[in-house]
């Protein structure tokens, strides 16, 4: 449980960092909260040879918000999220996931733009941000880029970000007012990650429902976005019947490991429990 | 005696002896980061070892080369078996009679098995050379279904005792065959089975699992090479023991040997074995005259130090009609790893398996058990019980609740049925044991009353007739256990360990001034000794707990015992204590009877003084005595006020208690909720009840731990599962319960002061309570039996099976 040896450079700007990228092109990793990445060194999984940390760059951090748009910083950590109120005013669903999320400790350090990232498919903001169809800002030394969240990954620790480029924030649309939410997260402990979870975003309006959104956590080896789900909600009236059926096409599309958390079928199961819990409450939710 | 008056009330209070609430004297450094661990240990010129591991669960080793790892800077050695042949080291013998590799000699028999040790100027470099050395294996059929260990095309493990028919507790019958032991007289329980109006017969798998305490093992050797001591600072619960073994096995004179246990972080029998780790420590400062530390992580220490448990018991019962059990017949498949390094007293090895009768009068027992190799870690160990206790009980309490299944009988009402009545004690067991005391019936009943069982009955069927209605996706389970345990191992006459009685000892020395300092052979690693073993002095020998000083753990300084494990400290040693306060108290008498210039007939002790027999006002405290003691020439007396005491104990101690978990199953999910656990302990007379209550509540959260999720398994081709906190179940205090705790109070009538032990209870009880709650929830659908871990997916497919998650 040692890391190989490795440098350690904390640059003061983004410039500086995306340089240090380049300058030790392939044997460098940007480290932020390093709650994914120290383990998987202390493990040995990785090896990097340089460390950029990019914790005192100023222009990665902090939380704007509008009426149209909400920008997160990529260094913002967890906790940060969750003490953010103006933040829950709009899209509350981020304060209720982060509190899902490992413990308050981890949370104290690690970074919504780590988790989301990393291309962890235990990690439970990749699939918020493509319930919100968030974009990720990506800068490297070929200029900027920008990367939807629902295209962004593409098998477990495989992402469309390029070597040498830094997630440096995320941007959501701001929800509409009044939507219901909900993050359904079964685990087996705290700090574990997800046999399986659900979120939704819906709205409704005269007994119809007029738009929804639903993603899984950690049933497949990326984030899942369950349009087909979404789409037996829209224009429904939620009930049993419409519920049902998202439940079904949210299953239809998981592909879960075997592991600990249980066999495939059970964690499949759960992610159909999750989506209509999740469903259920953010109905009730709704304003 | 005089009426207690205030004055007499504050004196007592002032001693905070037996029965006080007496806070922790160890908190004040634990909770300050003050400890004293091995991994705090720095020596001058300290070098540090760490092991290359096996990756495979069964290979044939081809080669090992150690080059590039020796060309690393800071690397000074790399030890492998062939560097241990020639001092007959590369084997180590285990507790039980096996012997196991060092190091890997020419084969690895599990995964994560040590094959080399690379020594380096610090722990870092060490974890790079690691890395470099370049080990070819030929992979071999791994073994991991006990139940095909003794098939005929099953794989050879054990190469180096390929011939040896007979092991160290008879004739082994297959080459993967470790042992067969049996207790009772299997013709009767047969006869019993053919005659029963009711059989019922269950296989009841616990799973392995494993102590994990916070703090890993580790040690630092350090040879002086001057003097020729060799010193070891280690991780031992058992730190006489080791020096005796480390005697043995270096023929290094066991005076130049000096075992120091420093703070412990908790052992659970994890560190009562002996690991390659502490061999190789010890050659490898022999070997360069400078000392050497080695600490596991958690990894290694989940993965390679010892596993509990790994017991497959089939059970059956013989019973009439009315409940009445008439015969038990046990048999027991021991997954016992690649090597045989159960801690278990010697001629024990099933350890007291054959407590398996447990509350219950049962007329006629049987049990046998088969021990087998499979390409596992080794171990073995009581994890927070005593000797395969907590197996035993896990498999009397499932097989009483599948018993009353089949009689349509409520398990609570099987149980008093069957319960040792209290004019019974002291009971011979079916299997032999002398139960010292009990009082079963009281302890049951006031257990059902305190949850208002009836009321949760009723409840119950409420809810599965809601359940059937479809009004709600929740059962409720009610579980119920009563146990008993055995511990303090225990009389020299039946348990010893490689020869060693398994006595312990205390020895007080009371200073001029009336302070005092004691030393015991046991070792604290949580428990509380400096706190609990003063106690028992205070109120022998009427001297202020606070001003007793307790020590432990260095050999150099403590008189020799078997250490702490099993529940034995406060059964063996909390004895010795007291039989050694007496001796003081004996001699104190002496002298004030010559200072009071009356007879010793004519003065009683009170509290913390003699006093002269009608006279009150004439007396002598502890503090006067011990004063002179020392400074006053007392005629026939040697000047002093010492004693010391190797208790032997004449029987174990029966702790029992009655439990009750209720539990809520989301059948959709399979998450489980502890709605309420209420936990009645007799430990006999208790010391100190905050700390026992502790020691419940630690207990119980362990065995929430292993009935709900802990699991060590292994894949098809050996791969440890579970070897890490994401996938091991340690609950935080999220997912822990509260706990309801409640005692009777039986004290043993063998014992000095009739105290029993208490720190393992919670786990021999609460294991069975929890999985009977959960088996409860079921029942009324069919269920007899499902195994543990009761995790999520395991209850769901339980349910699925049961046809319940539509």
């Amino acid at each position: 449980m040692i890391s190989a040896a490795f440098d350690y450079h904390r640059p003061g700007t983004l410039g500086e960092a995306i340089g240090l990228l380049t300058e030790h092109d392939g044997t460098a990793v940007v480290i932020a909260g390093g709650h994914s990445l120290i383990p998987m060194m202390k493990l040995r999984m990785a090896t990097p040879e340089h460390l950029v940390d990019i914790q005192d760059i100023a222009e990665l951090s902090g939380i704007a918000v509008s009426s149209d748009m909400i920008e997160i910083g990529a260094t913002v950590t967890q906790s940060d999220l969750i003490a953010s109120d103006e933040l829950f005013s709009v899209c509350p669903i981020l304060r209720e996931t982060s509190l899902q999320t490992a413990d308050p400790q981890i949370r104290n350090l690690g970074t919504i733009g780590g988790n989301v990232a990393n291309g962890d498919p235990g990690n439970d903001m990749p699939a918020i941000m493509q319930l919100l169809d968030a974009d990720y800002i990506l800068q490297g030394t070929g200029g900027t880029r920008t990367v939807k969240a629902r295209t962004f990954y593409e098998a477990a620790f495989f992402t469309a970000r390029e070597e040498g480029e830094i997630l440096t924030s995320i941007r959501i649309p701001t929800p509409p007012f009044g939507h219901g939410h909900s993050y359904q997260k079964q685990k087996r402990k705290v700090g574990d990650y997800a046999t399986a979870a659900a979120g939704v975003i819906l709205t409704r309006s005269a007994g119809t429902c007029t738009s929804a959104s639903v993603a899984l956590t950690n049933v497949a080896d990326t984030p899942l976005w369950a349009e087909a789900a979404a789409k037996a909600l829209l224009g429904s009236d939620l009930g049993a019947e419409a519920i049902g059926e998202a439940v079904d096409a949210a299953r239809a599309i998981t592909e879960p490991a075997s592991d600990g958390r249980g066999p495939a079928d059970y964690r499949t199961h759960v992610a159909g429990i999750m989506v209509q819990r999740a469903i259920q409450t953010a109905i009730s939710r709704v304003a | 005696m005089n009426a207690h008056t205030s004055a007499d009330t504050e004196r007592v209070e002032k001693l905070q002896g037996l029965g006080s609430s007496r806070r922790r004297v160890e908190d004040a450094r634990f909770t300050q980061g003050k400890g004293n661990y091995v991994d705090d240990i720095k020596l001058p010129g300290m070098l540090f070892g760490d092991f290359v591991r096996s990756p495979y669960g069964h290979a044939r080793i081809k080669s090992i080369d150690k080059k590039a790892a020796l060309a690393v800077p800071g690397v000074v050695a790399v030890l492998t078996a062939e560097d241990l042949k020639p001092l007959n080291l590369h084997y180590m013998p285990t507790l039980a009679g096996d012997v196991q590799a060092v190091l890997a000699d020419e084969k690895v028999l599990f995964q994560n098995q040590e094959v080399a040790f690379v020594v380096a100027e610090n722990r870092y470099v060490a974890a790079d050379a690691v890395d470099l050395v370049e080990v070819e294996y030929d992979e071999l059929p791994a073994l991991v279904d006990a139940f095909r260990a003794m098939d005929g095309n099953a794989p050879l493990l054990r190469d180096d005792i390929k011939d040896k028919k007979e092991g160290a507790h008879g004739p082994r019958r297959h080459h993967n065959h470790i042992f067969h032991w049996e207790e009772g007289d299997e013709a009767s329980v047969n006869r019993a089975l053919a005659d029963a109006e009711v059989t019922v017969e269950e296989l009841i798998s616990y799973q392995r699992v494993h102590p994990c305490p916070l703090e890993t093992c580790g040690c630092v050797a350090s040879m002086d090479k001057v003097n020729g001591k060799l010193t070891l600072w280690g991780t031992f619960q058992a730190p006489h023991a080791v020096r005796t073994v480390a005697s043995l096995i270096t023929n290094i004179p066991e005076h130049n040997i000096r075992i120091v246990s420093p703070d412990i972080g908790g052992g659970f029998g994890n560190k009562v074995g002996v690991y390659p780790g502490y061999i190789c420590a010890a050659v490898a400062s022999i070997v360069t005259g400078v000392p050497i530390k080695w600490v596991e992580d958690r990894i290694e220490n989940l993965t390679a130090t010892a596993f509990a448990r790994d017991y497959h018991m089939t059970g059956r019962l013989a019973a009439k009609r009315d409940g009445t059990i008439t015969g038990l017949h046990c048999h027991v498949l021991a997954d016992h790893g690649a090597f045989d390094a159960c801690a278990d007293p010697t001629k024990f090895p099933a350890g007291f398996f054959n407590i398996c009768t447990g509350s219950y009068d049962i007329p006629v027992a049987y049990v046998g058990v088969d021990g087998v190799y499979t390409n596992k870690a080794p171990g073995g160990v009581a994890y927070r019980c005593s000797f395969r206790v907590t197996e035993a009980a896990y498999l009397i309490e499932r097989m009483i609740d599948v018993l009353a299944r089949k009689l349509d009988m409520d398990p609570a009402e099987l149980r008093l049925k069957n319960l040792i009545r209290k004019e019974q004690f002291p009971y011979t067991s079916a299997l032999g044991w002398e139960y010292d005391s009990g009082d079963y019936h009281t302890a049951m009943n006031k257990a059902l009353e305190a949850v208002d069982y009836k009321t949760l009955r009723n409840e119950q069927a409420r809810n599965r007739a809601a359940f059937d209605r479809g009004e709600t996706r929740s059962l409720m389970g009610i579980g119920i256990a009563h146990f008993t345990e055995i511990v303090g191992a225990g009389p020299i006459k039946n348990c010893d360990i490689l020869g060693l009685g398994m006595f312990d000892s205390c020895e007080i020395r009371i200073h001029p001034t009336g302070s005092a300092t004691a030393r015991l052979g046991t070792i604290s690693q949580g428990q509380g000794h400096a706190t609990t073993f003063a106690q028992i002095l205070a109120t022998e020998i009427g001297i202020p707990a606070d001003d007793i000083t307790l020590e432990e753990g260095d050999t150099d300084t403590a008189p020799y015992g078997l250490g702490t494990y099993g529940s034995r400290s406060t059964p063996v040693a909390g004895a010795a204590t007291a039989m050694a306060g007496r001796k003081i108290r004996a001699k104190a008498q002496m002298i004030a009877a010559y200072l009071l210039e009356v007879h010793e007939g004519d003065l009683e002790w009170d509290v913390d003084r003699f006093q002269v027999k009608g006279n009150p006002e004439a007396h002598k405290t502890m503090k006067e005595i011990a004063f002179s003691a020392y400074n006053q020439a007392i005629p026939g007396l040697e000047p002093g006020l010492e004693a010391v005491s190797y208790y032997d104990p004449p029987n174990m101690t029966y702790p029992f208690g009655a439990y009750v978990c209720v539990v809520d199953i989301d059948v959709d999910t399979g998450v489980t909720d502890i709605r309420s656990f209420y936990a009645l302990d007799d430990c006999g007379t208790r010391i100190n009840p905050m700390i026992i209550e502790g020691q419940v509540h630690g207990g119980l959260t362990e065995a929430l731990a292993i009935a709900m999720g802990q699991e060590i398994s292994y894949d098809e081709i050996g791969n440890v599962q579970g070897g890490n906190l994401m996938d091991f179940f340690l609950p935080t205090a999220v997912e822990t319960p509260f706990w309801q705790t409640d005692h009777t109070t039986t004290p043993s009538p063998h014992h000095p002061i009739g105290a029993k032990g208490v720190g393992e209870s919670p786990n021999v009880g609460g294991v069975p309570a929890f999985s009977n709650a959960v088996n409860d929830a079921f029942a009324h659908k069919g269920l007899t039996h499902t195994q543990m871990p009761h995790d999520h997916w395991r209850v769901w497919k339980t349910a699925q099976r049961l046809g319940l998650t539509g």
